[in-house]
């Protein structure tokens, strides 16, 4: 390729950069590649899930109705987000920051929830180091509770750049809130099989 | 007309850059109110106990999660069979792959590991420091 074609090329991306077409597409290719993440941490929950080393089984430290509290605040969430992304195409930016807030709110209730149920564990005695059941338990829902929270800051990130420096809602913020919203959809997703493999099926 | 993100906004208004359509409030109202029943559906008969015969719960809950998750991916991520999403699916598609692998064998291997074990009542993986004896033991 001789140096002029690759200064076209360049130009040719220069030009696609004001919409970003492409960039939707790449962080759909991350999710999947995440995806294989949290699969290799899944079947090494599933293969120790039953390895408790004479410490506690997933029945002793589970509470059901704590989780269901989790799910819904994570399922509502992604609900919310969903509002704010209509909104977004409407160029509805009021109303786009409102949604996106109760969003933040909703997910920071679940990080929180989280932290509550791990520090409680640690304190009991039930710590990571106990038994290869609890090693995978918190590694899964760790690197779960990890994601929610970068989510977290990426969405208050957004908030903060369409708000306060005022770059409202461009096509290029409007790109940046749809990768936002495939990443909270899809640790929702990633969610349905952690509270069914490791909660529900745990407390059997 | 192959790449789902070169030509999105020659579309209509209602598709994306990437191709992903961007529904309504109804969709992810539809979304939202089966994601409710579904959940609930699994987390009733755990709670309740009894509600199913023995047996039925595991693959009640397999069902009804991966019903979960294909609602997700419908009302929430938009995935569908257009044809400006066909990248999309097909990266999908790579990655259920590769993830079914990982998960089938890592279950395989681990099962034949215990099935090798001599003595049944020591656990696949070494839990203790005693259970290494125990093994020797069985040998």
């Amino acid at each position: 390729m001789s140096p002029d074609s690759l200064v076209a090329h360049h130009g040719e991306f220069a030009e696609d950069h004001s919409h970003e077409p492409n960039n939707v597409f790449g962080f759909w290719l991350y999710l999947m590649t995440d995806c294989i993440l949290f699969a290799t941490l899944f079947a090494g929950f599933a293969v120790a899930r039953h390895q408790y080393a004479g410490d506690v089984s997933g029945k002793d430290i589970f509470d059901l109705k704590y989780v269901g509290v989790e799910t819904a605040l994570l399922l509502i969430s992604s609900s919310t987000y969903g509002f704010a992304m209509i909104n977004a195409y409407q160029h509805r930016l009021g109303a786009v920051v409102a949604w996106l807030g109760v969003t933040f709110l909703l997910g920071l209730g679940f990080v929180g929830m989280e932290i509550n149920e791990f520090h409680h564990l640690v304190a009991e005695g039930h710590g990571p180091d106990r038994s290869a059941f609890l090693s995978a338990f918190f590694t899964l829902v760790a690197t779960h509770g990890l994601h929610v929270t970068c989510g977290l800051i990426w969405m208050a990130t957004l908030i903060a750049q369409m708000t306060i420096l005022k770059k409202g809602l461009t096509t290029v913020y409007i790109n940046r809130l749809m990768c936002l919203s495939l990443f909270w959809h899809f640790l929702d997703i990633v969610w349905i099989c952690v509270f069914t493999l490791v909660y529900l099926l745990g407390v059997q | 007309m192959d790449h789902p993100a070169l030509h999105g906004h020659s579309h209509e208004h209602h598709t994306s850059a990437s191709g992903e359509s961007h529904g309504g409030y109804g969709a992810y109202g539809i979304g939202f109110a089966l994601s409710v029943v579904l959940t609930v559906a699994a987390f009733y008969p755990v709670m309740v106990p009894g509600t199913l015969p023995h047996g039925w719960l595991e693959p009640t809950l397999a069902v009804l999660a991966i019903v979960q998750i294909v609602v997700h991916l419908m009302f929430f991520l938009h995935m569908s069979t257009a044809s400006e999403q066909r990248w999309n699916v097909v990266a999908f598609g790579f990655a259920i792959l590769v993830v079914f692998i990982l998960i089938v064998g890592s279950l395989f291997i681990m099962h034949s590991m215990a099935e090798g074990m001599v003595d049944p009542d020591v656990p696949a993986v070494p839990t203790t420091g005693h259970s290494d004896m125990g093994s020797m033991k069985g040998m």
